[in-house]
């Protein structure tokens, strides 16, 4: 049994004052400028949202004409920006709602499946002894490059017309009968499946990392005692994990929500599937002139996200890169 | 209201997706524990990395070779030319490439320096998670999101008018009386974007190397602090060998997330003004100009860009391995 | 699930719809009638879904296009709110009728996503094209089917020959056209004209007389804007071809538009000396933005701004430029007395080019010949269609089945179509978008944009947009 492993369990941050690094360390460390240097880079850093926040509450004519910081010398707060960008209005004929409701279903599967499939994978090249397995991972790490923008054709293909080499399918032809429209059009399940193809080279390579990690003792006991692999993983591996999966599913879970290419050519742009940051491009596309809507609708979509990360972040924090800390 | 009614639905259609993909494994698991002896170990290797090795050759490995096949070909992909697409490249889009290594050095290392200055700062102060939320928060945002924020930063208008832009404001406030206009200011607009890169990438190499840095074994600080290592002898003898592994994760990490960034540069000058870099030009010849044999061999360009990065992350990750 | 879920969805649209309708019926009063029956005709729609083929009272109009209840047809475009909804609005009746449902789906990055889709199977069944040389490049790649025969006919019937060109590739019709865009306007305003007693100039010389007659009042003459994301710099192609088309003529236009002229000539060089006498003109340029250069930054939506601010005098852009200035000015009127107006960009040269337009429109492409696909398609060529989309307004056809009177008097699309119907004119389509997509959407594109925001000198402008002509 090893001395490491109830590190890996420990879900919050340490709390302040129980820091690694020593208190004589700190002392000496910790001046009065190392303070203002992060209190300005924290206040550079929050500008650029404070602006957009205040655009979003400042009436049409205000937000457009003048500089949003004159907002203090001259403030008028409207939320009609964003009763019109949530339910419609004169100018945008749908609001964001159905849209909002779209990338919740499509963010949380996307967030899972890969991370359920990354763990089993991980797992396999980390503690299922086999020929070939430093070649598997090496190989996955390096399909990180991939440009995303190059399999969007070839996927786009496969979930319409299907797949084939030679007469053999691989992927079968969901088109409906005589028309051109697969039956995968207008669901979710394209938007999965890409978004779950996209994560996984990151996925296993970090999740391999933290779970190469994992104490040999554990595992080797759970063997003597007769368990397999499907029990040591389900019983032993997955609970040690869940610290390293959390922290990637936020992540994962942020990326999918934000992003908008896989969106637009696996979803289009329609209501019944597109998400939030589709519905924010053909605002912005629309309206060069209507910052107070922009500014609005972008707000909206950040705001999940930031409850995301402002309620879970002290389990992630941790979690992410563990694996990799012992070099 | 009725919106949120017909919203529901689509949240339900998302669990039921989940708890069906649950179920599946849960049988495969439930059949392949079934199986003992010699069969154990196969049976295992097949069904934990059968799905993600599937999903990953049909997702990634298939397009990356049809890729490479199709920089061979013309714009249409109909007929062999040979390495005229990489002619092209090297002839007339020297500066995209140019751009594009300035963005892998400078945007990954400036964010990976400044998130590890904020760590160590941070590490040793009061209210360190207010900090961190806030410097970690533009991470949260879309590219969309973060295009209109930063245009509310750069816009430009006539210096004798009102100011709608921040920076010119500033700028002007510091007693400049023209301030040029950011999006055009030749070569410097480069590094207004990188900006906007790095406000967004901060925050992941902050988090990251701070877990790290609360990760150093007390014991190996205390043991380093007997004999005599403060201050910047602790840093660069115990702190950064301790984190290297890390480093090494999140500027790999950022560069890889730098080399396919298309999305800034879209957005804030559709790589006009002399910002043009290797991903946005190959999505736009792929699918504005419908040049594939161009978009193709760009694409190509850009994973041998990466190759040297990819094959030192190996090194490092081999030695780890034959340690354990 | 996957059928309860497409349900759920076309609720969710339908809701959008009634909404859209309920809104208009509040605005304006002149709606109030329509929105009434259709209300009606929605209540009837259930009952003309269960009995077939009966035609419901009120829907005799479509008898033509009925058998095709349940089915649904989706159409991609890159036209976005607000004027989504008014196509919605338009064929509202339509779908209450026939039981087709239109599901509508508008993308910034339609020219992108299009082919896209295309090659991976998921195409739409109708898409509203803007470009011929996109459509050309589509049916090369096998895309859209034929034309069905309503389209046809409709088309012969209502357009003239040079508009069925444009969706007529290699001999084969395609795609009837949808809306026109009046692209020979300049913008101003009749208010600010008024006050400084500036009156509408109706020759090239007169326009700038006017021009340095609002120089030395202190106002710069002229506003532009060619930002627009993607495809940052189509408004300055558009300015080229006003004065190519001028200087010149429309055979060598058409020439040109072929590449049997180069970019890299005589007469492309002296158009672009005018064009630089003009929006790159220090002393006529950027009113309310700036010098020369913010014309590469300043967004084609936002360029108008400063005309009602009396910070500029005039803006060179197309008729659907109407819609833009209410988002300027909470209130805005287009109107002859209004807050906003356009006259004619006057000829240069009556000999040369008698009253030179240049125009711009939508394609309606089928992709699939489904009898329901081939119905919208004829629908949305037919004289009914037309009138009930113009009828609501900032939308102009060059369908010559819609009475002159549908357009509302002395608004801007009356004018439009007055010039567009005018046979005795020079109409051209944009030439941009005639051309091959690496030079109507790439090289000229950023070309022109480095020559407005780097002064790129107009010799290697013009050699780069040559070089970037596809070899075939």
């Amino acid at each position: 049994m090893s001395v490491e492993a109830p590190e890996f369990v420990i879900l919050p941050e340490p709390e302040e004052g129980k820091s690694s690094v020593t208190e004589a360390a700190r002392r000496k460390l910790s001046s009065p400028w190392a303070v203002l240097v992060v209190v300005i880079i924290t206040v550079l850093w929050t500008i650029p949202t404070v602006g957009l926040l205040i655009t979003s509450l400042r009436p049409a004519a205000d937000a457009q004409n003048t500089g949003w910081w004159t907002f203090f010398r001259n403030p008028a707060v409207t939320f009609s920006n964003y009763a019109e960008v949530i339910t419609g209005g004169s100018n945008a004929a749908i609001g964001i709602t159905p849209y909002f409701f779209n990338s919740f279903a499509i963010a949380i599967p996307a967030a899972i499946f890969p991370l359920v499939l990354a763990s089993m994978a991980a797992y396999a090249i980390a503690w299922v002894p086999f020929k070939g397995s430093t070649l598997i991972f090496f190989g996955i790490f390096a399909l990180q490059v991939v440009p995303l923008q190059m399999a969007l054709l070839p996927l786009l293909q496969m979930f319409n017309l299907g797949w084939s080499i030679g007469d053999i399918p691989i992927f079968p032809d969901l088109n409906k009968p005589g028309s051109n429209q697969s039956l995968l059009a207008g669901t979710y399940i394209p938007l999965w499946i890409a978004h779950t193809m996209f994560a996984l080279p990151l996925a296993i390579f970090l999740l391999h990392n933290f779970m190469a990690q994992l104490p040999r003792d554990l595992m080797e006991a759970a063997r003597v005692d007769g368990a397999g692999h499907f029990l040591i993983f389900r019983k032993i591996v997955l609970p040690l994990s869940v610290p390293a999966i959390a922290s990637f599913a936020i992540f994962q879970f942020l990326w999918v929500w934000n992003d908008l290419l896989v969106a637009i050519t696996f979803a289009g742009g329609t209501p019944n599937v597109a998400p939030v940051t589709s519905y924010l491009a053909n605002l912005k596309g629309t309206y060069g002139a209507q910052l107070h809507l922009t500014t609005a609708g972008a707000f909206i979509a950040i705001i999940v996200p930031l409850i995301v990360f402002f309620s879970l972040q002290r389990f992630f924090v941790r979690g992410l890169l563990a694996g990799s800390v012992k070099g | 209201m009725e919106e949120v009614l017909n919203g529901l639905p689509k949240l339900g259609s998302a669990a039921t997706a989940i708890g069906l993909f649950l179920a599946f494994l849960l049988i495969l698991f439930f059949i392949g524990a079934r199986f003992r002896g010699r069969l154990q170990g196969p049976v295992a290797i097949l069904v934990f990395l059968g799905p993600a090795l599937i999903l990953v050759t049909m997702g990634l490995i298939v397009p990356a070779f049809r890729t490479i096949y199709g920089s061979t070909l013309d714009a249409n992909q109909e007929e062999f030319v040979g390495f005229d697409n990489y002619a092209w490249i090297f002839d007339t889009q020297q500066g995209v490439l140019v751009n594009t290594v300035l963005w892998i050095v400078i945007a990954p290392i400036a964010s990976t320096a400044l998130g590890l200055t904020l760590a160590l700062l941070l590490d040793r102060m009061r209210r360190e998670s207010v900090a961190k939320s806030l410097i970690f928060m533009p991470m949260a945002i879309s590219f969309v999101g973060a295009s209109i924020i930063w245009g509310l930063m750069y816009e430009y208008r006539d210096p004798a008018k009102e100011q709608v832009g921040l920076l010119s404001q500033v700028v002007m406030w510091l007693g400049v009386d023209d301030p040029p206009n950011w999006i055009l200011w030749q070569p410097f607009n480069n590094y207004l974007l990188m900006v906007i890169m790095v406000w967004i990438q901060v925050g992941f190499a902050m988090v990251v190397l701070s877990a790290a840095i609360k990760n150093i074994p007390t014991d190996v600080v205390e043991a380093a602090e007997l004999d005599g290592a403060v201050g910047w002898k602790l840093f660069s003898r115990v702190t950064i060998p301790m984190i290297r592994a890390t480093l090494i994760v999140v500027l790999t990490t950022i560069m890889i997330a730098v080399l396919k960034i298309f999305d800034i540069v879209r957005t804030m000058t559709n790589g006009n003004f002399g910002t043009q870099v290797v991903a946005n030009e190959m999505y736009a010849q792929s699918f504005v100009q419908f040049n594939q044999g161009h978009g193709n061999a760009l694409a190509v360009v850009l994973f041998i860009g990466v190759v040297p990065l990819i094959i030192y992350n190996v090194v490092q990750l081999r030695k780890e391995r034959a340690i354990r | 699930m996957t059928a309860l879920k497409r349900r759920r969805g076309a609720a969710v649209l339908a809701g959008g719809v009634a909404a859209v309708m309920l809104l208009a019926a509040c605005s304006s009063d002149s709606s109030t009638e329509d929105s009434a029956t259709e209300e009606t005709a929605s209540a009837s729609e259930e009952a003309t879904a269960e009995e077939g083929t009966d035609v419901a009272a009120g829907c005799e109009a479509y008898s033509q296009y009925m058998g095709n209840e349940g089915a649904s047809v989706s159409i991609f475009t890159s036209i976005l709110p607000p004027e989504q909804g008014l196509f919605e609005q338009s064929w509202s009746e339509f779908e209450s009728c026939t039981g087709i449902d239109i599901v509508y789906e508008g993308s910034d990055q339609f020219e992108a996503q299009l082919p896209t889709r295309i090659a991976g199977g998921n195409a739409p069944d109708i898409a509203f094209i803007p470009q011929p040389g996109l459509l050309a490049k589509l049916v090369a790649d096998g895309g859209p089917v034929p034309a069905s025969e309503g389209t046809v006919a409709n088309v012969d019937q209502y357009w003239n020959a040079a508009w069925k060109s444009y969706g007529t590739v290699d001999g084969t019709f395609y795609a009837a056209p949808l809306g026109s865009n009046m692209k020979s306007f300049v913008w101003y305003s009749p208010k600010t004209f008024a006050a400084n007693g500036y009156t509408v100039p109706t020759t090239w010389d007169e326009l700038w007389a006017l021009s340095d007659q609002m120089v030395a009042d202190g106002v710069k003459p002229w506003c532009g804007g060619i930002e627009s994301g993607g495809a940052t710099g189509w408004a300055a192609t558009d300015w080229l071809e006003q004065i190519m088309l001028r200087m010149y003529g429309g055979e060598v236009y058409d020439k040109w538009v072929n590449h049997e002229i180069l970019f890299d000539s005589p007469e492309v060089t002296a158009a672009m000396d005018v064009l630089a006498g003009w929006m790159k003109n220090p002393d006529y340029v950027n009113g309310g933005f700036g010098n020369v250069q913010t014309i590469a930054t300043t967004a084609f939506q936002d360029a108008g701004g400063p005309i009602l601010a009396g910070e500029c005098g005039m803006l060179q852009q197309a008729s659907f430029y109407a819609n833009f200035w209410g988002n300027f000015q909470e209130g805005a009127t287009v109107g002859v007395d209004g807050d906003a107006y356009a006259f004619y960009l006057p000829a240069m040269d009556d000999a040369v080019a008698p009253q030179p337009v240049v125009g711009g429109g939508e394609f309606v492409a089928a992709f699939a010949d489904r009898p329901e696909v081939a119905a919208v398609q004829t629908y949305l060529a037919s004289p009914e269609f037309a009138t009930s989309k113009a009828s609501l307004g900032t939308w102009v056809s060059a369908n010559s089945g819609v009475p002159l009177d549908t357009y509302a008097e002395g608004s801007i699309d009356q004018l439009s179509a007055q010039y567009l119907t005018d046979l005795t004119g020079t109409f051209r389509f944009d030439a941009s978008d005639l051309m091959p997509a690496a030079v109507g959407a790439g090289a000229e594109w950023t070309e022109m944009t480095a020559w407005f925001a780097e002064d790129k000198p107009t010799a290697e402008v013009l050699k780069a947009i040559d070089a970037a002509w596809p070899a075939s």
